[in-house]
């Protein structure tokens, strides 16, 4: 005796404890398997690209910190660094050590979160959350004392950073590095041997390299997939070209890879800030920038590697203070179109925790 | 009256009653019906505010600690609160059954303590067959669930309750074949006389049987890492996910009732049940009740949950062959050496089960799944 079955549509979100803000995964299952998905998004669409035009090149970066809330240094870092570039403004050195540590430090903490957010999609409920969280706010704690602000922290300046740091920011960097390394080896080793992680994971929702790069990935999920691309590396910005650092990359490129590139990339990153924090020079920390500026007319692209993966703005002048148009390459957007590809055929369980592995902001997505 | 004196003289109720019970049947039913509603009642609110606090604990956070001194407070803050909220029933639901599910899902919570032990004879009813009673009653809480998932005419509800009733008919079996070594050795189905052939612990002359009834009785009751049915992070809520108001606290109290009337047999069964030194043995049961939970409650905070292919796999081809062997080896032991001195047995159980569950793992790998499509 047979049934007949059919296949039903499920909708995930927008309202769902696990699509990370207002995503929505139209997904046609068969009994618990996935058969195909539809994302949809812009549920959190604010218009910020559009916005940016009405305002002057500085009142720009409060509306980047919107763009991906997990790392607003990142964004003000990446649009400052376009605009620099398109008015050929020179920064200070102290500056861009300073930036330099932000920097990675936001690396860090959209690991922590990452990680953290994608065990619990794993159903972990919340433990290895909790832990990664913790660390999470001390990271926080030391963005407050730079800037008084904890989420949207609008710290970096066009020519600079907007103050200097406080005399007490270094040591506490340097007493909270050892402590995050010793806890990440514990809370690796803990994992790494979990049989249930191992098997929901260890892969689950493979993305071939051809595939990430026909549809543009980068970041630690492309770096997981065994595509060693960093533009720490590749397109040195800042002052990246001093500092000694590994890229981590494994060549499964499952969920358990991602994990494990994420791990790996916290670690460089601290001994990114090590580096940083041992050699900075004295100085001023803004260059003589006034607030508004009128860039020559022309077209400047400044990209940084953010957390995610490569994050950049397009800046176009028409010599007002205003930019004429400004594009947000937004990783997360472009890091979610492989999603489809990846989570054919797996099961509703294993749709959650590959869309957990890819590390999306949806203010980035939507913005 | 014929027909009540027959039931009086051959229900087996009738049968179990003590001889100097004062009062007789009635006063005996009347007195523990009471008994088992206030102590399921008062253990849930219990328990809940355990395990809230454990699970702050050991995820680095406080856990509630406004409401009352330490918190106590919370669970009966929480039950008000729930209790004065909206019913809301989805207007394509199937009313009927969405009414009932709850009702039919806590009944039998209920009544499978009645078969339970408190301490020597202090129980409602020292069935004869309460091994068999227990495997019954306890599977009928999932038709409750299968009714609320089918009844909200959700889709999450539906997912989750069918997981629930694919993983309550898997490990119904190695749960059956586990509890059939404790049987061999106490050469009983009474509740009541296996706690008391326990001199030592069945846990020490049943390590494995120990541990496949526990795995398998917290994928019953769907505790994590077995909480398909409930999965927060894929179905939202399962299969109460159209639940508010009352319905929705007869839910939760019966996942908290399973979860105690879990760990009362495994106590029953496995840990001695009511006996132990010093404390009176009503204690001694409460006492081991709850450290079943807590080790329940770490086991959830611990592990990451399953996948359903996965919890499929580890019910027929990890925990059914583990049982048919422990089965086995058991039946062998009672049968060849039955006045073998208890000591030596329990080295030689631990010595089987630890090679067993080596081996076993060693093979056994968790399906990766992946389909063509």
């Amino acid at each position: 005796m047979t049934f007949s079955t059919e296949p039903f549509v499920l909708n995930f979100g927008p309202l769902h404890p696990s699509t990370h803000g207002v995503f929505r995964i139209k997904a046609t299952l068969d009994g618990e398997v996935v058969l195909d998905i539809e994302p949809v998004f812009g549920y959190l669409h604010r218009g910020i690209e559009k916005l940016m035009e009405e305002r002057t090149y500085t009142g720009g970066i409060p509306l980047t910190d919107r763009l991906d809330y997990v790392n607003s240094m990142t964004n003000n870092f990446a649009y400052c660094l376009a605009v620099e570039k398109l008015g050929g403004i020179k920064v200070p050195e102290r500056a861009e050590y300073i930036r330099v540590i932000i920097a990675e430090l936001q690396r860090i903490g959209n690991h922590c979160l990452a990680v953290g957010a994608m065990l619990n999609d794993a159903g972990a409920l919340g433990t290895p959350f909790f832990y990664l969280w913790r660390q999470r706010e001390k990271i926080y704690d030391l963005l407050e004392m730079l800037c008084g602000q904890r989420l949207m922290n609008n710290y970096v300046r066009i020519g600079g950073v907007s103050q200097d740091i406080p005399a007490e920011f270094l040591p506490a960097v340097m007493k909270f590095v050892p402590q995050l390394r010793s806890f990440l080896d514990e809370y690796d080793f803990f994992l790494m041997q979990n049989e249930i992680l191992l098997a929901r994971a260890k892969g689950v929702g493979i993305l071939p390299p051809e595939v990430a790069i026909n549809c543009g990935i980068s970041g630690p999920v492309a770096r997981a997939s065994g595509i060693k691309r960093d533009l720490r590396r590749d397109d040195p910005y800042s002052i990246y070209q001093r500092f000694e650092f590994e890229i981590p990359t494994c060549e499964e490129g499952d969920c358990y890879a991602r994990y494990r590139v994420r791990i790996a990339e916290m670690l460089q990153s601290l001994h990114i800030i090590v580096q940083a924090a041992q050699s900075m020079p004295p100085g001023a920390t803004k260059a003589d920038v006034p607030h508004l500026i009128r860039p020559p007319a022309g077209e400047a692209y400044g990209h940084i590697e953010g957390p995610k993966g490569e994050l950049g703005f397009y800046v176009v002048s028409d010599n007002s203070i205003a930019p004429y148009r400004c594009h947000v390459r937004a990783t997360s957007f472009i890091n979610l179109s492989a999603l489809r590809q990846m989570v054919r055929g797996w099961k509703v369980a294993d749709l959650i925790i590959i869309f957990g592995s890819i590390d999306i902001t949806m203010g980035e997505v939507d913005r | 009256m014929a027909v009540l004196d027959f039931a009086m003289n051959n229900s087996l109720p009738m049968q179990a009653v003590p001889p100097d019970w004062p009062g007789g049947y009635w006063w005996h039913w009347l007195f523990f019906t009471v008994v088992l509603i206030v102590f399921i009642l008062t253990m849930v609110l219990g328990v809940i505010y355990i395990e809230r606090r454990l699970l702050g604990r050991m995820q680095s956070r406080l856990g509630p600690n406004r409401t009352g001194p330490f918190g106590l407070l919370q669970a009966v803050a929480d039950a008000v609160k729930v209790l004065l909220k909206e019913n809301i029933v989805p207007s394509a639901a199937d009313r009927v059954v969405h009414w009932l599910a709850p009702v039919v899902a806590f009944a039998p919570v209920l009544i499978l303590m009645a078969v339970v032990p408190f301490q020597d004879g202090a129980l409602l009813a020292d069935l004869n067959i309460g091994v068999l009673y227990v495997v019954a009653i306890s599977s009928v809480t999932t038709v409750g669930v299968f009714m609320a998932g089918w009844g909200s005419s959700n889709k999450y509800s539906l997912l989750g309750a069918m997981r629930t009733v694919a993983a309550v008919v898997s490990y119904e079996i190695p749960l059956v074949l586990s509890i059939i070594g404790v049987v061999l050795l106490a050469g009983s189905l009474s509740l009541n006389s296996i706690v008391l052939a326990q001199d030592i612990p069945f846990i020490l002359l049943q390590p494995l049987g120990f541990f496949l009834f526990f795995t398998a009785g917290c994928a019953e009751i769907n505790r994590s890492p077995f909480d398909l049915m409930e999965a927060d992070s894929e179905l939202v809520a399962g299969f109460h996910t159209e639940y508010s108001g009352m319905k929705f606290a007869m839910f939760y109290l019966v996942e908290y009732a399973e979860a105690i009337a879990m760990a009362a047999i495994i106590t029953t069964l496995f840990l001695g049940g009511w006996r132990g030194p010093l404390l009176p043995p009503w204690l001694w049961f409460i006492l081991k009740v709850v450290i079943v939970f807590f080790v329940m409650v770490w086991t959830r905070t611990t592990l990451p949950r399953v996948r359903i292919d996965q919890l499929m796999a580890l019910a027929w081809k990890f925990l059914f062959p583990l049982a048919l062997i422990n089965l086995f080896v058991t039946a062998i032991q009672v049968l060849a050496w039955p006045d073998a001195l208890p000591w030596i047995m329990v080295v030689i159980n631990f010595a089987i089960m630890g090679v067993l569950v080596l081996a076993w793992s060693r093979f056994f790998k968790l399906g990766w799944g992946r389909v063509k499509v």
